[in-house]
């Protein structure tokens, strides 16, 4: 009988592959499994030993088999579901007391495969990576190295926080998709995210362990009642509920069709509840805390999540201000951070304007928000004749640490870029910008994104990109370093 | 650039343009009256404006190597001036299709961490592609810093 690891070849060692979604292996794996189940220890520690050292790699939490148990049943549902009308001959030809020893036989693969995967799945963590081995067939070695980490994340879904388990989610550069360890127990993923974000932050490996999780201060935690108060008036929430209230009695009224009418409206309540009470619940008690491995955002009321954001990892800053917050002086603060993963890349919510002032001085060091804010001059009034309504909203400032790029009329936005962050800098011009003496500025950031300023003079639009390219090859040596806690390199 | 670019893009357009004017001056005749085969008059049309638009933009194109950026300046409706740092550069790349390596051209594409970044040289000679690529890169690495 083959071992797991003898089955599934050489291991690939730093393949930036996907991670394997355990529902699509599952069918794949699951009648090619040893009818024995377990495998002798010594045979997968040998097979073990080209990417891990025997028996220095951790396990998961015993509760991830579970997770997979899951997923063969979802898949034979959903094979069962599609072939509906063929269902009762089959179960006829089959007889209860067969169709019981599928089911049973269906759901040993599933835990075995469940059982096995979560055996040969390990971790491990060395002075410069973290190194994960997954994958019963299609082995899979991820070795994230620990200076790129750009954020962890916690997560604890509603059923995971009744277990106490957790998933660990990195972010790291050049990887498409955020891997992740999922389950650990919670004390266990607290640990590690704390010596993770030690090690990348360049602490001594041995003081690691004693380090422990750094001590956070809170800063802000939103109360419900603002939060409430902020997503109500916003458009995001009211739209879909406006389109639906129109569009659905109207098409109820031409087409005189059930169908189309509930084909219109199912899309549209999960939109609207996505909008508004999914929203709320994710916002739910949005906490920022400072601590010394960066800024640390809690939040959620059913699925917690937790992540923290290492300083100087930071691509670009947006104040949202939609039109109704204004008066009151709410604030959204969004932040870019290289990698995808951090979900909707939120600093805040909602937050008043001194308050977000001082959150983006935390990650922005040393930038007075409200003299960059006065530091923006508005288009020249010639811009009317290219964009007479959005004019009014574009505008451009410059201060020696970030690049400001202000747009919208009604619901305002700045984007902030630090210098040290721009990659490349872009001037673009169009026949009828070109005829009135205009031109845009286009700043791209490792984030993937781009801050616009629309519509300047030229000849300033000149001047700015010169100065650019000039501030931001400056801005790079005072930049934060890389190993924050030592300042190395 | 080389004025083989110009040569090359110069050929693509007529080899695109005859054809249709051919066919849109044959085949309506045929199916219909004479007088369509006035139909073949917007493509023979388009053939010098093509020919004249491919030489403007041909000569737009240009790049400058200044001590620690690199400016790249192009078109004439819509004009795009890019500045790429050498220290955010993350990749040189030079390809040369088939097509290209017969007008003995290359082009060279420079990446960052930012996918926006649209620095790319088309119809450089092989020879200073290449010198251009290990220019940069040395300037790449001497200037290079993180994310």
């Amino acid at each position: 009988m083959g071992t797991p690891s003898a089955e599934d070849g050489p291991g690939t060692p730093g393949t930036p592959s996907t991670p394997s979604t355990p529902s699509t292996e599952a069918a794949v794996s699951t009648p090619g499994l040893p009818a024995g189940g377990a495998a002798p220890h010594p045979a997968e520690a040998a097979g073990a030993a080209a990417e891990l050292p025997a028996g220095q790699g951790k396990r998961l939490h015993p509760v991830t088999p579970w997770r997979r148990a899951w997923a063969p049943l979802t898949g034979m549902s959903a094979v069962l579901a599609q072939n509906a009308e063929q269902l009762p001959g089959w179960l006829g030809s089959l007889g209860p007391g067969r169709l019981l020893l599928l089911a049973l036989g269906l759901l040993a693969c599933g835990s075995a495969y469940g059982f096995l995967s979560w055996r040969v799945t390990r971790y491990l963590v060395t002075d410069t990576e973290l190194r994960i081995r997954t994958g019963l067939l299609f082995r899979r070695t991820a070795h994230l190295r620990l200076d790129r980490i750009q954020s962890i994340d916690i997560t604890r879904p509603l059923l995971a926080r009744a277990l106490g388990v957790a998933k660990l989610k990195m972010d790291v550069v050049g990887s498409g998709e955020a891997d992740e360890l999922a389950y650990l127990g919670e004390e266990e993923a607290r640990a590690l995210r704390a010596e993770l974000l030690a090690r990348a932050a360049g602490i001594a490996p041995e003081a690691v362990p004693s380090a422990g999780e750094a001590p956070a201060r809170e800063l802000h935690q939103v109360d419900p009642g603002t939060l409430v108060r902020a997503l109500a008036l916003t458009g995001r929430v009211w739209a879909p509920v406006v389109v639906t209230l129109v569009v659905a009695p109207l098409l109820w009224w031409f087409s005189d069709s059930l169908f189309a009418t509930a084909a219109f409206l199912l899309p549209m309540l999960a939109a609207i509840w996505r909008a508004g009470l999914g929203t709320f619940l994710l916002q739910y008690g949005w906490t920022v805390s400072e601590s010394p491995d960066g800024l640390r955002l809690d939040h959620g009321l059913l699925q917690r999540d937790h992540a923290t954001v290492p300083p100087g990892r930071v691509q670009s800053v947006r104040l949202v201000e939609p039109l109704l917050w204004r008066a009151r002086g709410w604030v959204r603060v969004e932040l870019r951070v290289a990698g995808e993963g951090t979900e909707s890349g939120l600093l805040v919510p909602v937050a008043p304007r001194r308050l977000a002032a001082d959150l983006v001085g935390r990650i922005l060091p040393g930038l007075d928000i409200e003299g960059t804010l006065a530091a923006i001059t508005p288009v020249p009034r010639r811009a009317r004749w290219a964009a007479p309504v959005r004019r009014v909203g574009y505008g451009l400032g410059v201060t020696p640490s970030v690049f400001v790029a202000r747009s919208g009329r009604l619901r305002r936005v700045h984007e902030l870029v630090p210098h040290a962050k721009v990659q490349s800098v872009r001037l673009t011009r169009g026949p009828w910008t070109r005829l009135l003496g205009l031109a845009h500025i286009h700043v791209d950031h490792g984030a993937n994104g781009t801050a616009s300023a629309r519509l300047l003079d030229a000849a300033q639009a000149e001047r700015e990109v010169a100065a650019q390219a000039v501030r931001s090859r400056l801005g790079r040596r005072t930049a934060v370093p890389e190993r924050w806690l030592t300042g190395g390199g | 650039m080389e004025p083989a670019l110009l040569t090359m893009r110069r050929l693509l357009l007529v080899c695109w343009l005859a054809p249709l004017a051919l066919a849109a001056g044959v085949l309506p005749p045929l199916l219909g009256g004479p007088a369509l085969a006035l139909l073949a008059l917007p493509p023979l049309a388009a053939l010098p404006w093509g020919w004249w638009a491919l030489g403007r933009n041909w000569a737009s194109w240009c790049y400058l190597e200044r001590d620690d950026d690199l400016l790249i300046r192009r078109g004439v409706m819509w004009q795009q001036l890019t500045v790429v740092p050498y220290g955010r550069m993350q990749l040189v790349e030079v390809t040369s299709g088939p097509l290209d390596r017969r007008f003995g051209l290359a082009r060279l594409q420079l990446h960052t961490a930012a996918a926006a970044t649209d620095a790319t040289i088309p119809g450089l000679a092989p020879a200073e592609a290449e010198r251009l690529r290990d220019r940069l890169t040395e300037l790449g690495e001497a200037r290079s810093a993180g994310l």
